[in-house]
């Protein structure tokens, strides 16, 4: 299970956090919450399912490469962050 | 008159009302949050705020209790099947239905989609009719990457008529609730382009389009190059020739006199402030012949403010007016602008203001 923390911005919106989720990948971790959390997702990706130009995530104290954060590979005990990347003011 | 506003600002959303004291404004929303644009609907009384987070996108929430509680409802999205299926950038204009039409709400956004909602905004649908106009391969961004609907008006005789305006894109109409549209706009020039495109219609950069309720044909445009009146639905436009700087966003058409009507002058496009620092409004009453340049209570020296497009409003009456800028200072006019008063020098940069 995968943790999954959350920047104090998003504080309001998931005050349960962090959430403890199954998943192989980062995106399906993320999914996985998602079913849980629904409000959550337009939060951390856009429309098309993109993650947001200015959100960044963070696995194991990695910060991961936009593009490629979706499709990280992630063990059972990785700890993932969401965070605001300050390109996004 | 009407004692009450909304503004919606770069760190929030506030009233300003006036009381024993006088005015006074309250953040009463969104502490921190660009609110793009905010709507009462006088059919069912809510309150909508656009909202646009720095990181977390645009999001769309409701007051059904005059802004002391919110629900986020859904925001408006491109379908995966829309053309090119753009992310949304940005929630600019918020309208109601119009007559007989309570439930429905308008929505223009960055990219220029317009959605529409039937059910107080719990879903929203893309007018992809409008979307698909072979014409938007023309269309571009004026201030923003893409291009953006900035201005929606049900005709009041006939909801199902309704009119929007683009940057840069043109005006449009539709005749049946968004089924099918025409792009209007004879008249107007567009210096921007080389000159044989310059009265293309779909090219235009109408900043803003307002209409007079009480004679719905009587419509006024602040455009990117000069200000236009037309009285015919927006076919045929005129160029009006007011005695100062014609360049400017905002536009306020009175509610009851479709001769009378107000814009806030700034330098044209590579400067966009007051000339000399100077703040006015200028106003007509005989349908753009003569103009009267309104400067008691504004400032007069080292003003900067700049009046963005929804950052203007006049009450129903047409006696008060408000506008709010681009420093963070709101005004309130009377007499029909004759006699404005500051309420607050320093609130965050003011996007839109509107009576309720």
């Amino acid at each position: 299970m995968a943790e999954v923390h959350f920047t104090t911005h998003l504080r309001t919106l998931v005050p349960g956090a962090p959430f403890n989720v199954a998943g192989a990948t980062v995106g399906e971790a993320l999914e996985s919450l998602f079913g849980n959390e629904p409000h959550v997702r337009g939060y951390v990706l856009d429309d098309r399912g993109v993650l947001r130009k200015h959100v960044c995530i963070f696995a194991d104290g990695e910060r991961l490469a936009h593009e490629a954060a979706l499709s990280r590979r992630i063990g059972p005990n990785t700890k993932l962050y969401v965070m605001q990347a300050l390109s996004g003011g | 008159m009407s004692d009450r506003l909304l503004l919606a600002t770069r760190k929030g959303l506030f009233t300003v009302e006036r009381g024993r004291a006088g005015w006074t404004s309250n953040l009463i929303g969104f502490a921190g949050i660009p609110v793009t644009n905010a709507l009462r609907d006088n059919d069912r009384g809510a309150i909508y705020a656009a909202l646009k987070h720095g990181h977390f996108g645009p999001k769309l929430h409701r007051s059904d209790d005059r802004g002391r509680t919110w629900h986020e409802i859904a925001a408006p999205a491109f379908p995966a099947d829309a053309a090119g299926a753009p992310s949304l950038f940005q929630i600019w204009t918020i309208e109601g239905g119009g007559r007989g039409r309570p439930d429905r709400i308008w929505i223009g956004a960055i990219p220029a989609g317009l959605f529409r909602s039937d059910d107080r905004g719990e879903s929203w649908q893309l007018v992809s009719s409008l979307w698909n106009v072979p014409e938007r391969a023309r269309w571009f961004g004026g201030g923003y990457d893409a291009a953006g609907i900035h201005s929606i008006s049900p005709d009041p005789r006939d909801a199902d008529r309704v009119f929007v305006a683009i940057s840069c894109g043109g005006v449009w109409e539709t005749r049946d609730s968004g089924a099918s549209w025409s792009v209007l706009g004879k008249g107007l020039f567009a210096p921007y382009v080389p000159p044989e495109q310059a009265e293309d219609s779909a090219i235009q950069d109408p900043h803003r389009v307002v209409r007079c309720p009480a004679d719905p044909d009587v419509m006024w445009m602040q455009h990117h190059a000069g200000i236009y009146r037309s009285t015919d639905a927006g076919a045929h436009w005129t160029r009006l020739s007011p005695p100062t700087d014609d360049f400017g966003f905002a536009v306020a058409a009175h509610p009851r006199d479709a001769q009378t009507a107000w814009f806030v002058p700034a330098i044209k496009d590579e400067i966009r402030m007051p000339r000399d620092g100077a703040l006015g409004v200028t106003r007509t009453s005989d349908g753009g012949k003569t103009w009267d340049i309104m400067r008691e209570g504004l400032p007069q020296r080292g003003a900067y403010d700049l009046i963005y497009r929804h950052g203007f409003d006049v009450d129903e009456r047409g006696e008060r007016l408000a506008m709010g800028s681009t420093t963070g200072a709101l005004w309130i006019g009377d007499n029909g602008g004759e006699s404005w008063q500051l309420v607050n020098a320093h609130l965050p940069p003011i996007y839109g203001v509107c009576f309720v």
